[in-house]
């Protein structure tokens, strides 16, 4: 019995939050959020890809890395604590998981080569399945998809998108296809793309398996919840760590605010309320990957309780950090609004947790 | 990742599985010396609580790694088949070993820095339920601050000679024995100053006077020393040496008070009650705001115990550092108790509050009293601001709050 990441996983992590660290700096993060740094991005992402982010989770037979969910996620908490800005939860694991269970052998073959070359890279709109907003739908009719997906993942520089209808059918179309409009929105966080895309009459290669079952879009949902808790977790450490950090530098009445109580129990708060989240997210990624009956809870859970773990640390983690936690200067605000976005995309908190009451047959 | 105990575990299940089937519905000739929550139906399987502690013990499902000569099964200690006894034994409903002060306090001290004759003396009985202990910690001056203490033991003639008083004492009016840190070396620095005494509670000069709690159940105590004369031999470690004693101790307790599967099975027990109660007609569990709060609530449960399973892990894999997941478990365990408790309580609406032989009384009353005994939990064995000092201070290396001059 270990329960744990193993050392692959950690040195795996590692490696990412080091190249984060050696690439990533606040500054070239705050240029590229500012639009003033392509270059970097494009560096830092294939920088990523190169140590094979985008294979991970693509089977051995398609030239990918045939990892599991659990060392995704391990990689998923390194991306988290550098805010790194790269397209991981919608291409580099939503995508794949939709299309190894919902592909037929000659879908997978199509996409999944090509995607773990990174020649092709995907866009994923599947917020109509989990719960529509402002109207916004997708129909799949005779080979063609048409209507309104309003929160796509990932889709900035996609070559393919995928969409899921309410029942659950994904949908693939190109991403210059005659009538598709994409449409860049600009939310707080702005380290990765989120994109409302039109559709009008739009060929669509749809995933066989995913006409009759939800299997597919169900692993790809609850594979993208459990990366995005694990990013939350990584920001939040961070947010922790250098709250700690300033606390022992910052001086008010003649001592570091550190040793004041008000200060410490804030950061023991934050600590013991994350701790266990880690335990909680390795323990939903390993159901995803061995115990399918336990999986879809444990992936609900993870995602509010971790989303709602998160927040709290971004207020008390700013608050630590007094007016200077408020400024641009000190960049606490790219983790705050990191787990504010991670929080609200594939489901919020209050919309999982009914999802979460559903499979128990509440 | 790996979560399976392998084979020879789960074969040790089966024989677990075997025992609970054969003692099922286990009742005791009479209530138990230490209060418990678990109500158990009439069968024709009755023993006394020391019978039940032998037969335990004969089969090595508690005990375990205590040597034989001083009572125990005198096996290697193995945390897989105690976890494998805890969760068997709580979904069977079968009672577990009693616990108390002096299984969970003072055999581990006794073990670690008795002498040889103070472990046969104390172990054996201890073990079987025949010598009870309480703890002589608190004051009313020294609570979180407990090195500030100031009962007094004098070496007289070859006695100590003890005045003082302690408080929060569990048990007391139970217990065959204390034992207690008094402070014998008035002129040391406070730390340095305390003694580890084992005190028989048949002393004259003891008094011990019931001090009624908010539960108006569970029953602590006040006890008072009027010269309370004992043995100079009855001191565990050397003199002065009391506080790193009693250090070994507190560790123990603040494990043992957190039950992941206790939770657990208390979640569950929830969502039984609000498929059951109705507000309007509408089942509690299909009310909206309601059903929100209970999956909050399961996720936290969920999360607790994964952290458990970590913990758990890193007893049995040298080198895992859990260091931070071990420290959080009091303050957050007894903090989600509390916290689901209540909830409990709130859902019920009025009849939540209803206690003891209440008519309309729900499970025995239980969500209320646990939701008060909770509370007790959360402040006794170091409050909740006790346990964020010490995470912030070891945990985090954050700095101590600096000391006031003098004290």
């Amino acid at each position: 019995m270990y329960f744990g990441l193993s050392e692959d996983q950690i040195f795996f992590q590692e490696n990412v939050t080091k190249f984060l660290e050696d690439q990533a700096s606040l500054d070239v993060i705050r240029a590229i959020t500012e639009g003033d740094a392509g270059e970097a991005q494009k560096e830092i992402n294939s920088g990523l890809v190169n140590l094979g982010l985008s294979a991970l989770l693509i089977p051995e037979e398609f030239g990918g890395l045939g990892l599991d969910l659990l060392f995704a996620t391990a990689v998923s908490q390194s991306l988290g604590g550098g805010v790194a800005p790269i397209s991981y939860t919608g291409s580099f694991v939503m995508a794949p998981l939709a299309i190894s269970h919902g592909g037929s052998k000659k879908q997978k073959e199509k996409y999944l080569t090509k995607m773990s070359e990174n020649s092709i890279r995907f866009g994923v709109g599947f917020s109509e399945y989990i719960g529509a907003r402002d109207g916004s739908a997708i129909e799949i009719k005779n080979n063609k998809i048409s209507g309104r997906a309003l929160f796509v993942l990932d889709a900035q520089d996609a070559s393919h998108l995928m969409f899921a209808d309410s029942s659950g059918a994904i949908g693939v179309v190109a991403s210059d296809a005659p009538g598709v409009e994409i449409i860049q929105l600009t939310a707080v966080d702005k380290t990765r793309s989120y994109s409302e895309i039109k559709l009008n009459n739009v060929d669509v290669d749809v995933l066989e398996l995913t006409i009759s079952s939800k299997d597919a879009i169900n692993k790809s949902i609850d594979g993208g919840r459990i990366i995005l808790a694990a990013d939350s977790i990584g920001a939040s450490q961070r947010l922790i760590d250098k709250a700690v950090e300033y606390s022992k530098e910052r001086k008010q009445f003649g001592r570091v605010i550190g040793s004041f109580q008000a200060v410490k129990h804030m950061c023991a708060e934050m600590t013991s309320d994350l701790e266990p989240c880690y335990a909680m997210v390795w323990h939903a990624a390993h159901c995803f990957d061995n115990s399918p009956g336990e999986a879809r809870l444990m992936a609900c859970h993870a995602k509010s309780h971790v989303s709602d773990i998160s927040k709290t640390i971004a207020k008390k983690a700013t608050e630590v950090h007094g007016g200077m936690g408020f400024t641009d200067l000190m960049g606490v605000h790219y983790w705050f609004k990191r787990i504010g976005v991670n929080r609200q995309a594939l489901g919020a908190p209050e919309v999982v947790r009914e999802e979460a009451a559903k499979i128990q047959n509440f | 990742m790996d979560l399976n105990y392998g084979p020879e575990y789960e074969e040790f299940r089966k024989e677990v599985q075997e025992f609970c089937k054969k003692w099922d519905g286990v009742n005791f000739t009479k209530t138990a010396v230490v209060p418990m929550s678990m109500s158990f139906k009439e069968t024709g399987k009755t023993v006394s609580r020391s019978e039940w502690q032998s037969i335990l013990i004969d089969q090595g499902y508690f005990a375990r790694s205590i040597p034989k000569e001083y009572g125990g099964f005198g096996g290697h200690s193995d945390v897989i088949k105690n976890r494998i006894i805890a969760s068997e034994f709580s979904n069977a409903k079968i009672p577990p070993a009693m616990g108390g002060q002096g299984i969970d306090m003072l055999v581990p001290t006794l073990l670690e820095l008795g002498t040889e004759d103070q472990k046969k003396q104390y172990i054996k009985p201890t073990l079987h339920g025949e010598m009870i202990w309480c703890q002589g910690y608190s004051e009313p001056n020294a609570g979180s601050d407990l090195a500030s203490l100031q009962t007094k033991g004098e070496l007289i003639d070859g006695n100590w000679v003890i005045n003082g008083q302690k408080i929060w004492t569990s048990t007391a009016q139970y217990s065959q024995m204390m034992f207690c840190l008094v402070r014998t070396e008035p002129d040391a620095q406070k730390h340095a100053g305390i003694s580890y005494l084992l005190i028989p509670m048949d002393t004259v000069g003891l008094d011990v006077r019931p001090l009624v709690d908010m539960t108006l159940k569970s029953g602590f105590n006040e006890v008072f020393f009027t010269d309370v004369t004992i043995p100079e031999g009855n001191i565990i470690g050397k003199r002065g040496e009391g506080w790193a004693v009693a250090n070994a101790t507190l560790g123990h307790e603040r494990g043992s008070l957190t039950d992941p599967n206790a939770t657990v099975n208390r979640v569950n027990s929830l969502i039984d009650r609000m498929k059951e109660e109705t507000l309007d007609g509408r089942r509690l569990i299909d009310i909206p705001v309601y059903r929100d709060k209970l999956m909050a609530l399961q996720a936290k449960v969920m999360a607790f115990q994964s952290n458990s399973l970590r913990v758990l892990s890193s007893k049995l894999n040298k080198g895992q550092d859990t260091k931070i997941a071990g420290m959080i478990q009091k303050l957050v365990g007894t903090e989600l108790r509390h916290e689901l408790e209540g909830f409990a309580v709130d859902v019920m609406g009025e009849i939540g509050t209803l206690y003891e032989d209440s008519p309309n009384l729900r499970d025995n009353g239980s969500w209320q009293f646990l939701y008060m005994l909770y509370l007790g939990l959360i402040i006794g064995g170091g409050t909740s601001q006790i346990q964020k000092n010490i995470i912030s201070e070891r945990g985090l290396g954050m700095p101590r709050e600096p000391k006031v001059q003098g004290v």
